[in-house]
């Protein structure tokens, strides 16, 4: 529901200076979406730090990135320019790929006080229950292909629209979810980026 | 007798593997055992002289202590990165080789072989990772940076220009680099010109053939301690205060072995 929101672009017919109607993207920006919680609201799991590191520098670059790639992109539909066009999918794909997956990921944690970390309830329990055998399975398995990504990339737990099925899948780099598959919906998203726990690893020994 | 024994450690029989070094290094593995004779080897008469030496391959320590690079890299950084995550890639390559065919390559080889033409094997991100940390290391010193001088310079003019223009080109590749990656100066050995390259994840340049000059680790954990998100900075600092031109210098004789590089310019009298 709040990726419609920031999917969304008014797209219709504009003339433009050269007299011809061509659908141009009519110029909205994204933006950082603000944290439902405190920076420091997630500790001790997860610290002050890193939550503001990766909200106010990390996101923050990627919404800015996001946009510029998307004034180019414009720039370049209105000149007919095919390789720029081209050129600029891959910086798009990474940076919005980033926002995307970034604003799902603030969404998905939440302060102890509120709800984080307390098993799911409800369908999603027993959509787990009925895939995975138990949390611990599930958990157990989002580990284990969190820690054999190779690289940077994020760890999903995804519902198959069309099969209803849920599967656990990853992604490469910001990639998001839809990428693995067209019927793929994220409904938890783990980003396994070095920049989103490092800051917090023990010390050696 | 005992002193020089206490080099070695005992192990169980296994298979010899070679790795980049001459001699058979041995490392310590978790699952060897101190150095006295158990009872059993007593009793059938083992002696000492009797131990197997086994080696796998192995991590290169850097050749300087792990607060040399202080202010630029901290120590801390150095004991996890080499410590911790370069420590896994050895464990890891040593435990997926364990039981498989592809021994008695020398690190590189294993590189080029489990790269596989662009479909690498699973043992290729643990080998690819550990030949480019040792790379790594070695390409930094204390007191680095600065400018090269001589050969090295001259070719860099050569090929890039200007050795601000090879520089921005080295920042402009570090930066424009989506996810984790390296970033090189490699010696192109079929235009026979420095070139810098940029590879993603545990890709490096020996899988195209290239002999690389200078490596920079541009996966977070190589900069995160430190500079946090700031690369630019951390791109600044390597080459200004880290790179280490000697060994820029010593790459490039060992490469001249391999790739000709042209007459050198001797003056005419």
């Amino acid at each position: 529901m709040a990726l419609r929101i920031l999917f969304k672009k008014p797209c219709f017919p504009i003339p433009s200076h050269y007299g011809s109607t061509v659908p141009l993207r009519q110029f909205k920006t994204f933006s950082l979406p603000e944290l439902p919680y405190d920076y420091g609201a997630l500790e001790p799991a997860i610290n002050g730090e890193i939550m503001q590191l990766h909200h106010q520098k990390h996101h923050q670059a990627y919404v800015t990135n996001f946009n510029n790639a998307l004034e180019l992109l414009d720039q370049a539909l209105a000149k007919g320019d095919a390789s720029s066009t081209v050129q600029l999918q891959s910086a798009i794909k990474f940076n919005g790929g980033g926002h995307i997956n970034h604003s799902i990921f603030w969404k998905n944690l939440a302060p102890v006080n509120e709800g984080g970390g307390e098993p799911p309830k409800g369908p999603l329990g027993l959509a787990v229950e009925e895939h995975f055998g138990s949390l611990e399975e599930l958990i157990k398995k989002m580990n284990v292909q969190g820690a054999a990504l190779q690289g940077s990339g994020w760890v999903w737990l995804a519902l198959d629209k069309e099969t209803k099925t849920l599967s656990v899948e990853t992604t490469a780099n910001q990639d998001p979810l839809v990428t693995k598959g067209a019927s793929l919906v994220p409904l938890l998203g783990i980003d396994v980026w070095e920049h989103a726990y490092y800051l917090q690893i023990l010390p050696v020994d | 007798m005992m002193a020089m024994a206490s080099q070695l450690l005992l192990l169980p029989n296994l298979r010899f593997h070679s790795n980049s070094q001459s001699a058979p290094r041995v490392i310590s593995n978790p699952i060897c055992r101190p150095l006295k004779l158990s009872k059993f080897q007593k009793r059938y008469k083992q002696s000492l002289r009797d131990s197997r030496v086994l080696a796998f391959y192995g991590r290169k320590t850097p050749p300087y202590k792990l607060d040399a690079l202080e202010p630029y890299m901290s120590q801390r950084t150095l004991e996890v990165h080499w410590g911790k995550h370069h420590q896994e890639y050895v464990d890891g390559l040593n435990k997926q080789l364990e039981n498989s065919p592809l021994y008695g390559h020398t690190l590189e080889e294993l590189v080029k072989v489990t790269y596989n033409n662009g479909n690498p094997m699973p043992e290729f991100n643990n080998a690819a990772q550990l030949w480019n940390h040792d790379f790594f290391w070695e390409s930094m010193q204390p007191d680095g940076g600065k400018s090269p001088w001589g050969g090295v310079l001259q070719q860099i003019e050569k090929d890039f220009g200007s050795l601000e223009k090879f520089r921005d080109e080295f920042v402009e590749a570090a930066l424009s680099l989506f996810g984790s990656g390296w970033v090189w100066l490699v010696l192109k050995t079929k235009e026979k010109k420095f070139a810098v390259m940029k590879t993603s994840n545990a890709v490096n340049p020996l899988v195209g053939g290239e002999i690389p000059i200078i490596g920079l680790d541009m996966w977070e954990h190589a900069y995160y301690l430190d500079y946090k998100d700031d690369r630019e900075k951390y791109v600044m600092t390597f080459l200004n205060h880290l790179v280490s031109w000697h060994t820029v210098a010593l790459r490039m004789i060992r490469a001249e072995a391999f790739v000709n590089l042209g007459e050198p310019k001797i003056p005419v009298a």
